[in-house]
């Protein structure tokens, strides 16, 4: 096959090879059939999100007069006392439906936020940590290694329950919860940039752009990091999902998202109360985590598949 | 030698870090008496003296360091007994459900690895595949309340009978009765296995994939071996290997148990105590607790980096 190509080339082909390379991580994502349905499930809940003013019939906090001690059921179960939820209400008779659509706002901001100060500051220290080595690195190697060896749920509940403790329940709004969970959340991100850049430091564009007078921030940011990015947007998008499970977890055991604020975990939380005759008030949260986390959890794998088929 | 004289120093930077944390906590040590409206100020004064509360903030900590030597946490408030004794006492029951949930994920999660990964992308390996997703991807606690609905609130019909189980406790009686503690650990064994029957599966799959295109597997068969021998005497032993690693990571539950099931299925052991003595304050367990489990953690990476170095001999830990 070789021999068929002449062997003086125009030089144009170049051009193309980079387009082409651009084209077959789309190409290779596509094939990925189920990361394909996470993106759309994953970018419908954004758009749920963003427009959940609109979409909601209700306000998520409006308690309906018609309820009677009970939670109302869904439509589907029960039209003729139920006709204007959709999904029910819950144990103190607030739409369902309206209270998940917030939910996912929620859910959705924490995930993103968290993350993606996690990623800011565990890409920040790995860089400097597998670029300059020595020192640097074992300082930060050694932070990193207590963070690891701490379980982060009961660390993160030990330190949403002291801040909860500090001032009111309330003052865990949510920027809080972004700040403890991506405080807590970046040492595999620094471990995972610290070993790219180990390897990347060696390579020999990074002794030419030395060479050429750079200085190391420039190096870093502008030759290494572009370089070691796939890995990093594979963690990233799983670890979006992590935090979404990790907050509904901190919510469900109430020290996450406070009521009345509707959050996926806080609505489950309280529909324990009323499972025995309540079945959808507990259903429908725990499957918009679940179908988001899933979305999210297929879109890496994808990715990975796509940007690089070598870690897998 | 020199890895586990490393840990040392680790330790001890986790207590120091955590210890800072907790302390600062409002209210300290002290805030369960706060809130006691029988304590008053002159008394707080007292209880700061002689629990030594006055001194400054590294003198605190030697002391606790010196006591923790000596296998003295200190006293826990939320349990009105010593941190070591609240923990030990929640032990057997953490172990129970810890131990009968790492079982069930093991063998099932090995041995649906191997399944698919002998038949690479057959349906049996996309059904698999696709439940260990569904699996890491499921929110415990969620989980939790579908099996407390199904099995403990409705019940499941079918054929005649009605299955109907427990949902919270480890015994309905304080008398022992196999039958009954065994009902009772079914669904919170279920509940914790999930998420580590997917890992295993995922792990044992891609692991028993790597090592079938090795070429000793194939110097295996090309020499006349059947399939079953190649298989399991040669592949099998390869890639549990790496199996090693993963499975270490179980062990800091063992003693710390699982915080959202326990809470849940109110099982009486340590990871329910946790989140008491969070609701209560009780620093010194809190402290205790999560010393104890970075313990485990530093340990467990070890202990699971010395197997593997023992299984296979290409690696080597300076």
């Amino acid at each position: 096959m070789a021999a068929s190509v002449p062997i003086n080339q125009p030089l144009v082909v170049d051009e193309e090879r980079f387009e082409v390379s651009k084209n077959t991580v789309w190409r290779r994502f596509r094939k990925h059939k189920l990361a394909l349905l996470g993106i759309f499930v994953l970018g419908f809940m954004i758009l749920v999100s963003i427009f959940a003013k609109q979409l909601a019939p209700y306000d998520p906090n409006w308690i309906d007069k018609a309820w009677q001690g009970s939670p109302l059921p869904p439509t589907f179960v029960n039209a003729h006392l139920s006709a204007h939820h959709a999904l029910g209400t819950d144990e103190i008779g607030r739409d369902l439906l309206s209270r998940l659509i917030f939910g996912a706002r929620i859910s959705l901001t924490v995930g993103v936020a968290a993350t993606l100060m996690e990623v800011l500051i565990g890409t920040f220290l790995g860089a400097i940590s597998g670029y300059y080595g020595g020192w640097i690195d074992y300082i930060i190697m050694r932070v990193t290694d207590v963070f690891l060896s701490i379980p982060i749920l009961p660390l993160l509940l030990v330190l949403t329950a002291i801040v909860a403790a500090k001032s009111s329940r309330a003052s865990l709004s949510f920027g809080i919860i972004v700040i403890i969970i991506g405080g807590l959340a970046w040492p595999p991100v620094a471990r995972l940039v610290r070993a790219t850049f180990l390897s990347l430091r060696e390579r020999e564009y990074t002794e030419a752009a030395r060479a050429v007078g750079n200085n190391d921030m420039r190096i870093i940011f502008r030759h290494l990091l572009p370089n070691s990015m796939a890995p990093i947007i594979v963690q990233a998008t799983l670890d979006v999902a992590g935090v979404i499970i990790l907050e509904s977890t901190l919510s469900f055991l109430g020290f996450g998202i406070q009521p009345p604020t509707a959050s996926w975990g806080n609505m489950l939380s309280n529909a324990i109360s009323t499972l025995q005759t309540a079945w959808w008030a507990a259903v429908f949260p725990g499957l918009c985590i679940l179908v988001t986390v899933l979305a999210i959890n297929y879109m890496g794998d994808g990715l990975r598949d796509a940007l690089d088929p070598n870690t897998r | 030698m020199r890895r586990t004289l490393q840990a040392i120093p680790l330790l001890i930077l986790i207590s120091m870090i955590l210890f800072i944390i907790l302390n600062n906590a409002p209210g300290g040590p002290l805030a369960p008496y706060l809130s006691n409206p029988h304590i008053t100020p002159a008394d707080i004064e007292r209880l700061k003296h002689n629990f030594g509360l006055d001194k400054p903030i590294y003198y605190r900590y030697f002391i606790w360091l010196g006591q923790v030597v000596r296998g003295d946490f200190g006293y826990s408030t939320s349990n009105s007994e010593s941190v070591m004794d609240a923990i030990l006492g929640r032990l057997p029951a953490t172990l129970e459900l810890q131990i009968s949930a790492f079982l069930l994920a093991l063998i099932l999660g090995l041995s649906a690895g191997i399944f698919a990964a002998v038949r690479p992308y057959s349906v049996a390996d996309y059904t698999i595949t696709t439940f260990a997703f569904f699996g890491q991807s499921m929110p415990v606690f969620w989980f939790a309340l579908m099996m407390q609905l199904a099995f403990a609130v409705n019940g499941i019909h079918g054929f005649g009978y009605e299955i109907r189980l427990p949902s919270a406790g480890i015994a309905t009686l304080d008398t022992f009765d196999l039958g009954d503690r065994l009902q009772h650990l079914i669904l919170p064994t279920i509940v914790l296995a999930l998420l580590q029957l997917a890992l295993y599966s995922r792990f044992m799959r891609s692991s028993m994939l790597e090592v079938i295109r090795t070429d000793y597997m194939r110097t295996a068969s090309a020499k006349g071996l059947d399939g079953r021998t190649v298989l399991f005497k040669h592949g099998l032993k390869n890639a549990l290997i790496p199996i090693v690693t993963v499975t270490a990571l179980a062990l800091p539950g063992l003693l710390g148990g699982a915080v959202v099931t326990e809470t849940i299925f109110a099982w009486p052991g340590a990871g329910r105590m946790f989140i008491n003595a969070l609701g209560q304050e009780d620093i010194a367990l809190l402290m205790g607790y999560l010393c104890i489990l970075a313990v485990a953690v530093v340990f467990s990476n070890l202990l699971a980096d010395v197997v593997y170095a023992w299984l296979d001999p290409r690696v080597k830990y300076d």
